[in-house]
């Protein structure tokens, strides 16, 4: 391959972000290590791939965070040091909304207008914002859900060459920036979490949240911490695999497969290089559950993911976590390397467990949470979703057995591992096994991440949130998230199992569920949703590119002037989006849209 | 270990298509073995000669017991599957997915099936409303991912846009392009191994771009032209047909092809040279000649000026409309 680059040269502060990803120029990859101080560096555990293309995506990420965009000369460098076509590069630059290509401002708010906090006043804050004018120092734009719902409306702000953050609970009326770029102190919550249900008896996932210090592996191993994974050594890997195939584990980040199927498929491969994935992407509009798992007990994501990777003969792992998640980034990264510096992850651990974890961040692209597209986005490619077959189980991360799991499904195995399979299978109900998180939020008085045993009803989790607030009544739930679908209050009833879903034709999703009272205007909520397919569909595949586009026109004409035939038309590319399109994104792209103006939401 | 299993059962699979039985060599898609029985499938981002990225579905086929359609040109076909290529819910997502191209790019220029399946299928693009006006130049470039304007429902969104003329040998029009992928997979891996394009952006803003939305000539392009080789849609064209055709005079009724061999080198390419009016306007390679599997370089693709001589003393009309392609910029 003979590429040819433009003459463009990175700045001396570009290099200098780039060097701290790829390492000095010009030095081979298998001589550059990871330091102490530069956990950035990604060297280790990759001897086997000699392409370096992964690399591109955490050199991108790292020089618009330093530098605040990406410049024709900091693409060139890296393009150079990675030998990757510079048509390409762009082409993967462009792909993501965190990532700028044009001169941008050193400070960008992403204000989140979605569902939720446009109810919470995002709308208003943006007004005050457009009517304050854009200033040198300072560029907002609009931003999809940030899973912050519980605490509406969010922002999240890039600071170049500074710690990224996220605001939360900010005052509709105020500013929450001021023209410097500087952020008033008594705006919003910056950065921190907790659990309504923190320290409540019952709890398995959550036990820890709230009531160990997510900063400290010494906090963790005093709360029965690495307890699990020096029992998974002594089961060994097979026994591991039958214990979670007897729990009944049912994977948590939406479609409900059951997780004993693809561990036990790559555990059996004959493949030797395997790897094992925990998607953190948490994207879909509503789900905020993995953000206080990995705020709040990072730890235990790290030693679930070592376990799992031992169980099914994977040494090296990945954690690919959201962009917009810098809290949760940076407790992992520190629990990464306080568990490195105690023996409990690298090479060779002190339990004689060789697993090693590279984080990955996602720069803003919900289409990255879909499995193969995660794979594509950490090979160094668009984040486009592969063709099913072949499924990750036979060719997932560079072509490798892959068994990628959500993050609440692999913190499950640590209770797996620790109570046995048959005593988490006898929580819940037959198909539906061991506890659940959901994410409440809109209209209920203590939105939050909670946790039941499968089986509680609707309605009891809308209790648990402290039930609707004076003078709201219910009018519908978004069940799943925006991929799921509206439920009236007739189904309070319904136990909140992957069968009882299934049977009454909606979705568990995610575990989203978002209350609207009697004051919702369903045609802002139906438009923010249709518009959210259409700006985070990849593009791939005509059936979705372009139906999601259609969709949302129909739906403006809906909304202004309803026609006989319009509901048809949506229909028909519903089920064209359903039957023909590549990934999931397209096949529920509808759904929810579908749902309310099925159950007359928008009359 | 027993002796290896007799190879002869391995050698075909057989399965059953829109109720006939077919047997196909292990490995084969389904659009093989459909082709194989001559049962017509329609595609639009599958050849022969590249990788299948299977993203326009034209081609999807029913199998019983897979919960949504599947991809022809790609599914590798299994023993004992049951195949329906023309079940309603087939012909609904084929209409559908052509009415989508045909409300959002210019199909004017696209292969003749284009036109019949639209027919077949009983398309109706129109059905989404007006075309949305036609964006400025560069405009869809620049646009950043996750977000989009203001949508009414009163048009229907499009890719329409002015055409990109940076060079003497051939245009970029894409408010023809369906994003097949064709050309990005002709540029690089399957063929010519520049890599000098390939897709930008994200959702209904993905489009086909250099780096940096460079001119072509600044670029990584070596002008191979294999890329307008394999665009479906006109949307890579000559810049003599694209002259041709803005001065209305673009005629392929009228036009000759010759089958030469390329002379500026041992290779042996063959050349298919289009003339209208005894001038070259053209050169494609016939996709099956197992020498170039359609691909040229930039010698045999646009290297014809020497055997014509467009400033002769008695110029007719279209050698003044090929000169125009000689120019820079369009006029
Ligand atoms: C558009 C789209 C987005 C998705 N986003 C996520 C996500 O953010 N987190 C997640 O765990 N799974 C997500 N998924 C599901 C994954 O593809 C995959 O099924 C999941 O990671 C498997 O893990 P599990 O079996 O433990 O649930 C998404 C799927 C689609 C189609
Ligand atoms: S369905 Fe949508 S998101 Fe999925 S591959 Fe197709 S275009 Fe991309
Ligand atoms: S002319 Fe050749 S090098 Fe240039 S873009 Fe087309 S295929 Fe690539
Ligand atoms: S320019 Fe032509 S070949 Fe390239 S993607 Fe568009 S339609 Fe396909
Ligand atoms: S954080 Fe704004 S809707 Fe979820
Ligand atoms: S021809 Fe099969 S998907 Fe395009």
């Amino acid at each position: 391959m003979d590429l040819r680059f433009t003459d463009a040269q990175p700045t001396a502060a570009e290099r200098e972000a780039v060097e701290s990803v790829l390492g000095p120029a010009g030095v081979e990859s298998h001589q550059r290590v990871r330091t102490a101080s530069n956990l950035r560096i990604f060297a280790t555990g990759m001897q086997s791939v000699a392409d370096r293309r992964h690399l591109l995506l955490p050199a991108l990420e790292t020089v618009q965070s330093e530098i605040g965009w990406v410049s024709e000369g900091a693409l060139m460098h890296i393009c150079r040091e990675l030998s990757v076509p510079p048509a390409e590069a762009w082409g993967v630059a462009t792909f993501y909304s965190l990532i700028s290509v044009d001169p941008s401002p050193p400070v960008v708010l992403h204000i989140c207008d979605d569902i939720v906090c446009r109810r919470a006043g995002a709308l208003e804050l943006m007004e005050g914002l457009e009517a304050n004018g854009r200033t040198p120092a300072t560029r907002w734009l609009p931003s999809p859900c940030l899973g912050q719902c519980d605490r509406a409306p969010a922002a999240y702000v890039q600071r170049a060459g500074e710690e990224d953050q996220v605001l939360s609970s900010i005052d509709p009326a105020s500013r929450p920036i001021g023209p410097d770029g500087s952020i008033p102190s008594t705006n919003g919550q910056t950065d921190t979490s907790a659990v309504p249900q923190a320290g409540e008896p019952h709890l398995r996932l959550l036990r820890r949240v709230g009531t160990v210090d997510p900063r400290s592996l010494d906090s963790y191993l005093d709360a029965g911490g690495y307890r699990a994974l020096e029992e998974a050594v002594q089961m060994g890997p097979a026994a591991l695999v039958a214990e979670v195939k007897a729990s009944g584990l049912r994977g948590r980040g939406g479609a409900a497969f059951p997780a004993w199927i693809k561990w036990e498929a790559v555990a059996n491969s004959p493949d030797p290089v395997r790897y094992l994935i925990c998607n953190a992407d948490e994207s879909e509009p509503g789900t905020f559950k993995d953000r206080v798992l990995m705020e709040d007990d990072p730890f235990s994501v790290i030693e679930a993911m070592t376990i799992s990777g031992y169980a099914v003969g994977a040494r090296q792992g990945y954690l690919y976590i959201r962009g917009e998640y810098p809290l949760a980034t940076r407790r992992l990264r520190s629990a990464i390397h306080q568990a490195r510096r105690a023996g409990l992850l690298g090479e060779s651990t002190r339990n004689g467990v060789s697993f090693d974890i590279d984080l990955r961040r996602g720069q803003g692209a919900y289409i990255c949470g879909e499995e193969t597209a995660l794979m594509n986005s950490i090979e160094g490619l668009r984040g486009e979703p592969r063709n099913k077959p072949p499924f990750p189980t036979v060719s997932g991360l560079f072509g490798k057995p892959t068994v990628i799991n959500n993050v609440e499904t692999l913190c499950n195995v640590l209770n797996i591992v620790t109570d046995g399979g048959s005593s988490f299978a006898a929580s819940g109900t037959p198909q539906s096994t061991g506890p659940k998180l959901f994410c409440l939020s809109g209209s209920v008085r203590r939105p939050g991440t909670y946790e039941v045993e499968f089986g509680a009803t609707l309605g009891d989790l809308i209790a648990l949130a402290g039930g609707l607030p004076e003078g709201r009544r219910l009018r519908a739930v978004l069940l799943g998230g925006a991929a799921g679908s509206f439920v009236l209050p007739d189904l309070l009833e319904m136990p909140l199992t992957f069968e009882a879903a299934s049977e009454a034709g909606v979705s568990l999703g995610s575990g989203v569920i978002m209350a609207f009272d009697q004051h919702t205007d369903f045609g802002d909520i139906l438009a923010r949703i249709a518009a959210f397919f259409r700006d985070e569909t990849c593009g791939q595949c005509v059936p979705c590119r372009v139906g999601t586009v259609r969709v949302e026109e129909a739906l403006a004409r809906i909304r202004r002037d309803p026609q006989p035939g319009d509901l048809e038309l949506i229909e028909e590319i519903d089920l064209a989006m359903r039957d023909a399109s590549i990934c999931g994104l397209g096949h529920t792209a509808a759904i929810a849209l579908r749902s309310a103006l099925e159950l007359g939401l928008l009359e | 270990m027993t002796r290896p299993e007799t190879t002869e059962t391995q050698q075909t699979v057989s399965l059953t298509i829109d109720g006939s039985p077919v047997e196909v060599r292990p490995g084969a898609t389904l659009l093989e073995a459909c082709r194989q029985m001559g049962t017509e499938v329609p595609t639009l981002c599958y050849l022969e000669t590249l990788t299948p990225v299977n993203v326009c579905r034209i081609c999807v086929v029913e199998v019983e017991r897979n919960r949504t359609l599947v991809p022809a040109c790609s599914r590798i076909a299994e023993e004992g599957m049951v195949v329906k290529t023309d079940s309603d819910r087939v012909r609904h997502s084929r209409k559908m997915i052509l009415e989508f191209l045909g409300s959002s790019v210019d199909l004017s220029a696209a292969e003749d099936e284009v036109g019949e399946w639209m027919e077949q299928y009983e398309a109706e693009p129109g059905r989404y409303g007006p075309q949305s006006e036609p964006t400025a130049a560069g405009e869809r470039d620049r646009r950043h991912p996750g977000h989009h304007g203001e949508v009414n429902g009163r048009t229907a969104e499009g890719v329409h846009q002015p055409t990109k003329v940076d060079n003497t040998l051939y245009v970029r029009d894409y408010s023809r392009c369906i994003l097949c992928y064709k050309c990005v997979e002709a540029c690089g891996i399957d063929a010519q191994g520049t890599y000098a394009i390939a897709v930008a952006g994200r959702g209904f803003d993905a489009r086909i771009s250099t780096e940096m939305d460079l001119p072509l000539g600044d670029g990584a392009c070596v002008f191979c032209g294999n890329c307008i080789g394999v665009c479906p849609t006109g949307a890579l064209m000559f810049r003599s047909e694209w002259e041709l055709r803005r001065a209305e005079m673009w005629d392929p009724d009228t036009q000759e092809v010759t089958r030469t061999v390329c002379s500026y080198c041992g290779v042996g390419c063959n050349l298919e040279l289009h003339t209208q009016d005894n001038r070259i306007v053209k050169v494609t390679s016939p996709q099956d000649h197992d020498v170039t599997s359609g691909h040229l370089c930039i010698k045999g693709r646009f290297g014809y000026d020497y055997v014509q001589n467009l400033g002769d003393v008695d110029r007719s009309s279209i050698d003044e409309v090929l000169a125009k392609a000689r120019r820079p910029a369009p006029e």
